[in-house]
């Protein structure tokens, strides 16, 4: 198909627009769309980049780590099966998240830059003890890190303040 | 309140006022909400979708937001319609044209917008032109906390706000600043603004059009990364950093067109005027194109004291009818306008009933003619 703006080069980019119904064709060359001002994507969409994902990864032990056969487990809350996520890259419930942890940990590494901690706001209606449990993933990410770089002298600091903050959820827990 | 009132006008946001505003289209913030206790939507039977919509609905139209709202029930409102709120920037593609019942919640003025049953059970958005992301955060923070008094959201202590798709988990927020490019484009450097973006992890789109990216020299970019990192700080990021620097960078590129490429800019401007102003039968990818030279030529002309013939012609143009009073005649507003309301959806919805391409295609050349050769 020849370009319909140059009628010289090969249409290499198909542009559609529906609206209402109707449809409206364009297929250009690279060069007079360059012209155009008509970029051509450069990168993968946000909602995209999940589904890339899945299919550049198509086995379970590759996409969700080694070892992991989760192929059978299924959500009880809403019968969500690691199957269906890789078709429709998005989870059935909040549950699933629990359910699914430990596979889907990998892929959210990767989706989210390395990321696998939460940080910022948090709900003003969240109880005591979700609010500890948050301070305590920090601490312990906090300390991880800080063992990578081996300042071992924050890391002791970091430990002393986990077993307080341990000792102190479980005494609070007594108490309930 | 009908769409036929917005159509016939331009959104707030677009009117090319803000910090910025020449360079700077708008700011956005949204945030993906989910509420604790119910199965995300991939998992929810109508009915269930129906009682989610009504609960939101309600929560919603309740909320003392200072200004007028209005519901709409997508799924049952015409295709036009829909394609009109998208070209709007007021619900995703994706809401309009989903499965299932889903609604939308708009302030009259356009600066907050609801989807309801989208990909999450609540999506919220603040708008406003020009660089203003810390005021939508402020803003945005505060309709959350109100709608949070009234319903339980799902969160996990690990993850932060639970989302039905990984990538949005943790804050869930998406903040997107939209620009405009067109010097980078010419002096031929946007594939470098494209590469930048990428190693920081961030997304570029473009803003008008479908199925292209980047009509109009449009370019949206929002942050990819939504877990680890806090509000403020990646909205602290944006504001101070990343756009900064790319508004720095479009100025340098207009720069260079005025002291090394004058001819450059001097054709793109006198071809976009010769085209709109005689032109039949026009596109809208087309009138996307040569109206961003223009408001290229406005711009320089009116910030950076651009002269040259063409921009004189240019400028002379839109200080008729009165010298004292540049805003007379062509301008920056009017432009955006044209931008606007040239679009597919916004164009039937003015014209009453839906057209076929060619009939389109004719009626925006006449718009577009009608407002350059007489102002608007
Ligand atoms: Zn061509
Ligand atoms: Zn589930």
């Amino acid at each position: 198909m020849q370009c319909q703006i140059c009628n010289k080069n090969d249409a290499t980019i198909h542009l559609t627009e529906i609206v209402d119904g109707v449809r409206s064709e364009m297929h250009i060359c690279e060069n007079c769309a360059q012209d155009q001002g008509i970029a051509v994507k450069s990168q993968i969409p946000l909602n995209e980049l999940l589904s890339s994902l899945l299919a550049v990864q198509p086995t379970d032990e590759e996409l969700f780590g080694p070892s992991e056969k989760m192929t059978s487990t299924s959500c009880s809350n809403c019968g969500f099966t690691l199957d269906q996520f890789r078709k429709e890259a998005v989870l059935g419930c909040p549950y699933d998240y629990e359910v699914f942890e430990k596979p889907l940990r990998r892929l959210i590494k990767k989706a989210q830059n390395g990321k696998t901690t939460h940080c910022g706001k948090v709900p003003s209606k969240t109880s005591v003890g979700t609010k500890k449990q948050m301070k305590l993933i920090t601490l312990k990410q906090r300390l991880d890190e800080a063992l990578q770089t081996e300042d071992y002298e924050l890391a002791a600091k970091l430990r002393d303040k986990i077993k307080k903050c341990e000792t102190q959820s479980k005494t609070t827990d007594k108490k309930i | 309140m009908k769409l036929t009132d917005l159509s016939n006008d331009i959104n707030e946001w677009f009117s090319g006022s803000g910090p910025l505003a020449d360079i700077v289209i708008s700011s956005r913030i949204r945030l993906a909400r989910n509420l604790a206790g119910y199965k995300f939507l991939s998992r929810c039977s109508n009915a269930e979708k129906s009682q989610l919509l009504k609960k939101l609905r309600d929560v919603l139209m309740s909320l003392e937001l200072g200004e007028k709202v209005f519901y709409i029930s997508v799924d049952r409102a015409p295709v036009l319609n829909r394609h009109f709120l998208v070209e709007r920037h007021l619900i995703s593609r994706h809401h309009a044209f989903g499965k299932g019942p889903r609604g939308a919640v708009i302030a009259e003025k356009e600066f907050f917008t609801a989807m309801i049953n989208e990909e999450d059970h609540l999506r919220i958005q603040v708008l406003k032109g020009g660089l203003q992301l810390s005021k939508c955060a402020e803003q945005i923070n505060h309709i959350d906390d109100m709608i949070e008094q009234k319903v339980s959201y799902a969160f996990s202590p690990r993850y932060g706000y639970l989302t039905a798709c990984p990538t949005n988990l943790g804050t869930a927020i998406r903040v997107s600043v939209m620009l405009h490019l067109p010097a980078l484009k010419i002096t031929g450097q946007i594939e470098k603004f494209f590469n930048a973006a990428k190693d920081m992890n961030l997304a570029v789109r473009g803003l008008f059009g479908e199925g292209t990216e980047a009509a109009g020299d449009f370019y949206q970019i929002s942050n990819q990364v939504t877990l680890g990192i806090s509000e403020s700080d990646i909205i602290t990021q944006f504001e101070n950093v990343i756009i900064p620097e790319i508004v720095d960078y479009e100025n340098a590129a207009r720069n260079q067109l005025l002291s090394e490429q004058m001819d450059l800019l001097d054709d793109k401007i006198s071809r976009a005027m010769a085209l709109l102003r005689n032109a039949h039968l026009i596109s809208s990818q087309e009138a996307l194109f040569l109206l961003s030279h223009l408001r290229l030529g406005l711009n320089m002309c009116e910030n950076m004291g651009a002269s040259s013939p063409v921009i004189d012609t240019l400028c002379k143009h839109t200080r008729q009818g009165n010298k004292a009073d540049k805003r007379q005649g062509i301008s920056i507003a009017t432009i955006n306008r044209l931008f606007m309301l040239t679009l597919p959806a916004h164009l039937q919805l003015n014209y009453g009933k839906s057209l076929d391409a060619t009939h389109r295609d004719a009626l925006r050349a006449q718009i577009i003619r009608s407002a350059l050769n007489q102002g608007l």
